[in-house]
C-alpha cells in the first residue's frame, strides 16, 4: 500500500510539475470545446438567416407583395438579384437559393386559386450542400405565397375580376350538375361581395393566414433551461484530451518497462501489482482533475451548468477516469516500440471519440449508428455527461453509464494485467 | 553472503551465461571482468532475481529469493548499468520514493538520505532535478539510491562508465568504505585498471563462461611472463639482428615490431642485466628502455588469445 502510494504521488508530482504540458492538457480541450460549442450552440444559430436571392421578372402587385412578405420573414435574408448572376452567386456560396418569379406569375397565381388551370412555374435554384435550409425555404415560400394570393382574392382588384370570370366559366361549363353550379356561383359571388365591401379589411389584412400561433420550447433540463452546445462540446473535448493524457500515462509505463528504472523497481521488495495499480490510479486522478477543471472553466466562461445530479456527474467522471487509467495500462501492456504504439493509440482514440459523439453529438447520427456506437465506452461517457449537464437528469441516469465505464475499465485492466511483460525475458 | 551455482541462461539459441559459479563473502569486493557481451549484465540480472536462470541457482544468505515481496530482497542493492533515476524529480525525491519502496520513512529515511548524499558528494545539489545533473553526477546518484536501504550485498554493473577520474575516485572511495563496513560487493566492469585497483578477487569471463578466478596476484603468477623488458632502437634493424637471443635460458618470449624489442623475463633483477649485456655484445645501441609489469590485459590475452579492448 505504501509502495502504491509513493509511486502514485511520484506520478502526480511529475505530471503537475510540468507546467507547459499541464497548460496544454487544459488549454487544448477548452479551446476546441469553446470553438465547437460556438458552432453547435442553438442560440447562435438563430442569428444566421438563410440568404436567398429573388429575381422578380413579373413586377406585378402580387409579386411585389410576395417579395415584401418573404423579406419580412425572420428566417430569411432576401436580396433582389438578376437572373444572369444568380447561379454564379450560389456557386460561390453567397446565397443558399434563388427564387425566380416569371412574367405573368401574379395573374395566373390568382387565377388558379380556386381551380386548377395552367399554373405558373416558379424556379428555385438551390445549393445542394445546404439541403436543410432549402427545405425550410420551400415551406416558407408556400406559406407566403398562399398569404399574398389569398389576400388578393379576398381584397384585390385582380381577385375581383378573376371571381367574375370564374362565375361565368361555371355558368358555361356543361359538365357541372345544376346544384353544384349554383353552389359554385354563390361561393364566387359571396367572395366577390366580401372583396368589394372590403369587410375583411376591417379585421386587418384580408386573405388567409396560418390558423395557429406556434410557441416553441426546447425540452432540456428544466422549464426555462436552454440547450447549451458548450455543455456537450466541453464534455466531448474533455473526453478526447483526457484519453490522450491516458495514452501518455501508458507510454510512460511502456518506456519505464524498457528502462533500467524497471530493474530497480523490480529488485525492491514490492508486489508487481503495485507498479500497475499505481499507474492506473495516478492516471485516473489526473483524468478526474482535468475533467473537473475543464467543466469549471466551462461554467465560469460559458455558463455550462450541471443541471442534473451533481453526485451523478462526479460518479461518471470517476468511472471515466478509471477507464482512462485502464486504457493507458492496456496500451503499455500490448505496445511494442513507443513511437508505433503512440500513433496507433491516438488513432484508436480518435475513432472512439468520433463514434462516441465527441465531435458531433450522437443524437444527430442515423439510428443504426446510434445503436452501433453503444459498443464504445466513449459513447457512454458522453451520454452520461450530457445527461448530467444539459439534459438535467437525476442520479439514477448516471448509474448505467458509470457501470458500463467501470465494466470496460475492469475488462481492460484484467487483459492488461494478463498480458503485461513483467519478466525480463518475455 | 552470495553463492552462485552453475547458472545458465540462453536467449534463443545463444547462451549468454553458461555454467557460471561464484562466491562472495562479507567485506570483499569481487570483480566480474569481461568484454562486451561476455554475459556480465545477464549474470547480474539473475543474481538480482530479475531473470530466472535456465539452470543452476543463486543463494543470498543461504537461500533463494521467493516472490516479489521476499524480505530477502532488502539485503540486496542493485546499481544497474544504465541510469535508473526519475529525471523529472530531484535527487531527494528519487531517494524518498525508493526509500518508501523499501519501507523506509520518517527519521530513518531522512538520516539515510543525508548519509548516502554525503557519501557520493551530492548533498548540496539534492534539491535540483536530476535532469540538470552531469553524467558523472547521475552515476553517483545511481549508486546512492542503491545504498539507501543499507544492503548487505551490493551489485554494481559497470558503475563508472562515462565518469571523469575525479568522480570515479569518489565512487571508489565510497565502495572501499563499504567494504571496510563489511558489505559484500560484486563489481562488474570491462576496465582492467578498475578491477586491479579495487577488487580482492577477480572473475574473468568471456562468452558466458568463467575463464579464471583468483586474486590479482594469483592471476598474474599464472602468466608465463611476469615482466616485459622493452628496448627501442633508432637504427634500421630486423628480427635477424636478435637471432639466438630467444634460446637464452632467461628469455621466455621475444618479439620485435616497429623498432621495439619486447623480451619476456621471469626475474627482473637477474635477467635484465644479462639481456642488456647480450645486446651490447652485438654492438646494438638502444635509444630508450622501459619495463612493463604484466597486467590483467596480459592475463586476458593469455586466456583468450584476444585483447580485452578488442574483444
Ligand atoms: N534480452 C536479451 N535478449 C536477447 N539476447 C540478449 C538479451 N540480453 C542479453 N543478450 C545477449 O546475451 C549476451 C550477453 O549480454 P550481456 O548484456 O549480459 O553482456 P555484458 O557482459 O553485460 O556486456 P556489456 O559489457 O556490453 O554490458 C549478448 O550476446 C547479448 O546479445
Ligand atoms: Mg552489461
Amino acid at each position: 500500500m505504501n509502495a502504491i502510494w509513493a509511486l502514485l504521488l511520484k506520478d502526480l508530482k511529475v505530471f503537475f510539475r510540468d507546467r507547459r504540458a499541464l497548460l496544454m492538457a487544459f488549454a487544448a480541450p477548452i479551446l476546441l470545446g469553446a470553438f465547437m460549442g460556438f458552432l453547435f450552440n442553438g442560440k447562435d444559430h438563430e442569428a444566421s438567416k438563410i440568404p436567398v436571392l429573388l429575381v422578380d421578372q413579373d413586377q406585378s402587385p402580387l409579386s411585389i407583395k410576395l417579395a415584401v412578405g418573404l423579406g419580412s420573414d425572420k428566417a430569411l435574408e432576401l436580396r433582389p438579384s438578376e437572373a444572369a448572376v444568380v447561379r454564379q452567386e450560389i456557386r460561390k456560396g453567397r446565397a443558399v437559393a434563388a427564387l425566380l418569379l416569371p412574367k405573368g406569375f401574379g395573374d395566373s397565381a390568382t387565377r388558379n386559386f380556386f381551380q386548377s388551370g395552367t399554373k405558373p412555374t416558379l424556379i428555385l435554384l438551390v445549393d445542394p450542400s445546404r439541403a436543410t435550409e432549402a427545405t425550410m425555404l420551400r415551406g416558407l415560400l408556400a406559406q407566403h405565397t398562399m398569404e399574398v394570393v389569398s389576400a388578393e382574392v379576398f381584397g384585390g382588384p385582380s381577385g375581383l375580376s378573376m371571381l367574375k370570370e370564374n362565375a361565368e366559366a361555371a355558368d358555361q361549363n356543361p359538365n357541372i350538375n345544376p346544384a353544384a353550379r349554383k353552389a359554385l356561383k354563390d361561393l364566387y359571388g359571396n367572395v366577390a361581395t366580401l372583396n368589394e365591401t372590403g369587410a375583411t379589411k376591417g379585421n386587418g389584412a384580408p386573405g388567409m393566414k396560418l390558423p395557429y400561433e406556434l410557441k416553441e420550447e426546447e425540452v432540456t433540463a428544466k422549464v426555462g433551461v436552454r440547450y447549451n452546445g458548450y455543455a456537450h462540446s466541453f464534455a466531448g473535448m474533455g473526453v478526447q484530451f483526457i484519453l490522450f493524457m491516458g495514452i501518455e500515462g501508458g507510454m510512460a509505463l511502456l518506456v519505464l518497462r524498457r528502462s533500467a528504472l524497471w530493474k530497480r523497481l523490480r529488485t525492491a521488495p514490492i508486489g508487481r501489482h503495485s507498479i500497475l495499480v499505481a499507474r492506473i490510479l495516478s492516471s485516473a486522478v489526473i483524468a478526474a482533475v482535468l475533467m473537473l477543471g475543464i467543466f469549471a472553466v466551462a461554467r465560469m466562461v460559458f455558463g455550462v451548468r450541471i443541471q442534473g445530479s451533481f453526485p451523478g456527474f462526479l460518479l461518471i467522471t470517476a468511472a471515466f477516469a478509471l477507464f482512462t487509467g485502464a486504457f493507458g495500462l492496456l496500451i503499455a501492456a500490448l505496445g511494442r516500440t513507443p513511437e508505433a504504439t503512440r500513433g496507433l493509440a491516438i488513432l484508436a482514440t480518435l475513432v472512439m471519440v468520433m463514434l462516441g459523439g465527441a465531435w458531433v453529438p450522437a443524437f444527430v447520427f442515423p439510428p443504426w449508428l446510434q445503436k452501433f456506437t453503444l459498443v464504445f465506452p466513449t459513447r457512454w461517457a458522453l451520454d452520461g455527461l450530457d445527461a448530467m449537464t444539459w439534459r438535467g437528469l437525476g442520479f439514477q441516469a448516471s448509474l448505467a453509464p458509470a457501470a458500463v465505464l467501470i465494466g470496460f475499465a475492469l475488462v481492460l485492466g484484467v487483459v492488461a494485467w494478463a498480458r503485461f511483460p513483467f519478466e525480463e525475458n518475455s | 553472503m552470495l553463492d552462485v551455482l552453475k547458472i545458465e541462461k540462453a536467449f534463443g539459441t545463444r547462451k549468454a551465461v553458461d555454467g557460471l559459479s561464484l562466491q562472495l563473502r562479507p567485506g570483499e569486493i569481487l570483480g566480474l571482468l569481461g568484454p562486451n557481451g561476455a554475459g556480465k549484465t545477464t549474470t547480474v540480472a539473475m543474481i538480482a532475481g530479475l531473470l530466472i536462470p535456465d539452470a543452476g541457482e543463486v543463494r543470498i544468505q543461504g537461500r533463494k529469493i521467493q516472490g516479489d515481496q521476499d524480505p530477502l530482497k532488502r539485503q540486496l542493492g542493485l546499481v544497474p548499468q544504465d541510469m535508473a533515476l526519475y529525471e523529472d524529480l530531484t535527487a531527494e525525491e528519487n531517494l524518498t520514493l525508493f526509500g518508501a519502496l523499501y519501507g523506509l520513512g520518517g527519521k530513518d529515511l531522512e538520516a539515510a538520505k543525508v548519509r548516502v548524499l554525503e557519501s557520493v558528494g551530492l548533498h548540496d545539489r539534492r534539491k535540483d532535478s536530476v535532469a540538470t545533473y552531469s553524467g558523472g553526477m547521475k552515476r553517483r546518484l545511481n549508486l546512492a539510491v542503491a545504498l539507501l536501504h543499507d544492503p548487505a550485498l551490493l551489485i554494481l554493473d559497470e558503475p563508472t562508465v562515462g565518469v571523469d577520474p575525479q568522480s570515479r575516485n569518489a565512487i571508489f572511495e565510497t565502495l572501499e568504505a563499504l567494504r571496510a563496513a563489511g558489505k559484500a560487493l560484486l563489481y562488474t566492469t570491462h576496465y582492467m585498471e578498475e578491477a586491479e585497483r579495487l577488487c580482492d578477487r577477480i572473475v574473468i569471463m568471456d562468452s558466458g563462461r568463467m575463464l579464471a578466478e583468483d586474486t590479482l596476484g594469483g592471476l598474474l603468477t599464472r602468466l608465463p611472463v611476469a615482466n616485459v623488458l622493452c628496448v627501442d632502437f633508432d637504427s634500421e634493424l630486423t628480427l635477424s639482428a636478435f637471432d639466438g637471443l630467444e634460446t637464452e635460458a632467461c628469455v621466455s618470449s621475444l618479439t620485435f615490431t616497429r623498432g621495439r624489442l619486447r623480451v619476456g623475463l621471469q626475474d627482473l633483477c637477474l635477467d635484465v642485466p644479462r639481456v642488456l649485456q647480450k645486446l651490447a655484445d652485438r654492438g646494438l645501441r638502444w635509444s630508450h628502455l622501459e619495463c612493463e609489469r604484466s597486467s590483467l590485459e596480459n592475463v586476458f590475452l593469455a586466456l583468450t588469445g584476444r585483447s580485452l579492448r578488442d574483444a
